[in-house]
């Protein structure tokens, strides 16, 4: 067929990316940097490549897999994690994460490797009741001292001793 | 509540009663949560592990869902035992490799199973019969909230929920549903609807632990990403998209009828004749000849009253189900003679496949005037 030849045609049969022989019947894609990746795999190779945990949804951990390591070899310059001590080479050898923190600890690497494994790279979601208190609480406390900041720098001293009362308070409850 | 409670009572996801529950065999959605300033489980040391699991284990026993709970330590599960809870998808099989430091919880009703250190400190899924998402969320999500007010959760306000993997951050959310495609599989639509439902970021898997492979016409549709969305859109998505494979499982049905009714009555015809009459069957054989018996009911071939049979048998052939009862281990050519014996005798009753208006003769082969 010439080259940009256009077909109407679709292949029924794919063969395996890995092994180039058997029928393909796993079907993968990513978009790594904006560009899609596509990988199929027979059975056999996709057991291999461990797709094959029906209940742990291994599927998208395979993709992990592909660009994980070296999206985090790019990124950091932080070798190991403070708090639990996980280093990048492990995390290339299992594709999980030591800890919570693992996520700050590796965060120049994780942003790329996140953006291209999901639909956004900020949270939409629920959030934990004990985390929207604290934030809000923080919120509070900001504009507090916003406001103590201000009254000192008007010189209002009278204001500034009932927000600093009110510091205090919030600082107790 | 004892083990042989569990194992000797269906869960109340397999009892196919939910909408949609001809095509869509269930609906499950599980949430994976960490406690804060702890390691993850496959980081964390035993000890600390042990730690972990001391601390979630009682709150998680205290739900009011819990109120006749089956808890146990995995070390204290017996390997077949954890493989009969991970054909009803009650453990994950990842957790059923889990010994000291790991432990499950989970409902009478077998609809809501709560995992402690798999790979993360928390996975907790709901399961319901049928299509099912929206209200199989709203429970598991009572739950965590409940959870998340005596737990402190690894959180944060920009990725969300910490989880071992990145690719489960953020929401933390997978949502499933298992759906039984013979039709799209015989006129050989199934890889075009994979494709299709993969570019828009849902994973479209085989099923029963052999991976990829769909035995049985089964598939399990699932969102792909947890970050950047809210649970609810996920969940509307991904109830929309499986809509739209009943519809295309039920267009390509009704093709077959119209088109290929020979070919489709030769399916279950000889599906029917084989598990009436085999005496050794493995577990693949018996999935994908049961996938056309269930066919054949919701054709309407058989009485309605075989359907519960035949989905009691999904489950009553995979390997552990079928030795949960035996006194000692089965080796493999004892299991399909087993299985072939337990199938014989529940079809025994099941009359001959009515083929009705499909009946070959109304096929357009001149071969039979001939």
């Amino acid at each position: 067929m010439p080259p940009g030849h256009c077909t109407l045609f679709t292949p029924t049969t794919m063969h395996c990316d890995v092994c180039k022989q058997n029928q393909a019947t796993v079907f993968l894609t990513q978009i790594v940097d904006g560009k899609m990746q596509k990988v199929n795999l027979c059975e056999s190779c996709s057991k291999e490549k461990g797709v094959t945990d029906p209940t742990g949804f291994a599927l998208a951990d395979l993709l992990l897999g592909l660009g994980a390591a070296q999206e985090m070899e790019r990124g950091g310059s932080v070798q190991k994690c403070v708090v639990c001590g996980f280093s990048q080479a492990d995390f290339k050898k299992t594709g999980r994460l030591g800890c919570g923190s693992c996520y700050e600890t590796f965060s120049e690497g994780l942003s790329s490797l996140l953006k291209g494994m999901h639909k956004g790279t900020e949270h939409k979601g629920k959030v934990p009741l004990r985390a929207l208190r604290s934030l809000e609480r923080e919120t509070q406390m900001k504009s507090l001292q916003r406001e103590l900041r201000k009254a000192v720098a008007d010189e209002n001293y009278e204001s500034a001793a009932q927000i600093r009362d009110q510091i205090k308070q919030f600082e107790v409850s | 509540m004892a083990i042989h409670n569990i194992l000797n009572s269906s869960g109340e996801w397999m009892r196919s009663d939910g909408p949609h529950n001809q095509i869509v065999v269930s609906s499950r959605v599980r949430l994976a949560r960490n406690l804060r300033n702890f390691a993850f489980p496959g980081w964390a040391k035993k000890t600390e592990r042990l730690q972990i699991l001391e601390a979630i284990k009682p709150q998680v026993e205290g739900l009011g869902e819990m109120g006749d709970a089956f808890s146990v330590y995995s070390q204290d599960l017996s390997a077949l035992e954890k493989q009969v809870l991970v054909e009803r998808h009650l453990i994950s099989r990842e957790h059923a490799a889990k010994g000291v430091g790991s432990a499950v919880v989970m409902n009478k009703k077998q609809t809501l199973s709560i995992m402690i250190n798999e790979e993360d400190h928390l996975r907790m899924q709901g399961i319901r019969s049928g299509l099912q998402l929206k209200s199989v969320f709203r429970m598991i999500d009572k739950v965590d909230s409940a959870l998340e007010e005596r737990l402190d959760f690894a959180f944060s306000p920009q990725l969300g929920y910490l989880t071992a993997c990145p690719t489960n951050v953020g929401t933390g959310m997978r949502a499933s549903a298992m759906v039984h495609l013979p039709a799209l599989v015989m006129s050989e639509q199934i890889n075009q609807v994979i494709q299709a439902v993969n570019k828009i970021g849902l994973a479209v898997r085989g099923l029963y632990g052999e991976g990829t492979e769909a035995l049985g016409n089964l598939f399990q549709v699932s969102n792909q990403t947890t970050l950047g969305e809210k649970e609810d859109d996920i969940i509307a998505r991904l109830h929309k998209v499986i809509e739209q494979i009943i519809e295309h499982e039920q267009n390509a049905r009704q093709m077959l009828l119209q088109k290929k009714p020979n070919t489709l009555l030769d399916h279950i015809g000889r599906g029917y004749g084989i598990l009436q009459h085999a005496y050794s069957m493995n577990s693949k054989e018996a999935l994908n000849l049961l996938s056309f018996m269930k066919l054949g009911i919701d054709l309407g071939f058989f009485p309605e009253n075989c359907r519960q049979p035949v989905d009691e048998l999904f489950m009553e052939t995979q390997p552990a189900h079928l030795q949960k009862g035996t006194a000692q281990k089965l080796a493999a050519d004892e299991r399909d003679a087993l299985r072939a014996e337990i199938i014989r005798s529940k079809l025994a009753a099941f009359p001959k496949p009515s083929t009705g208006s499909a009946a070959p003769d109304r096929d357009t082969g001149s071969a039979s005037e001939n």
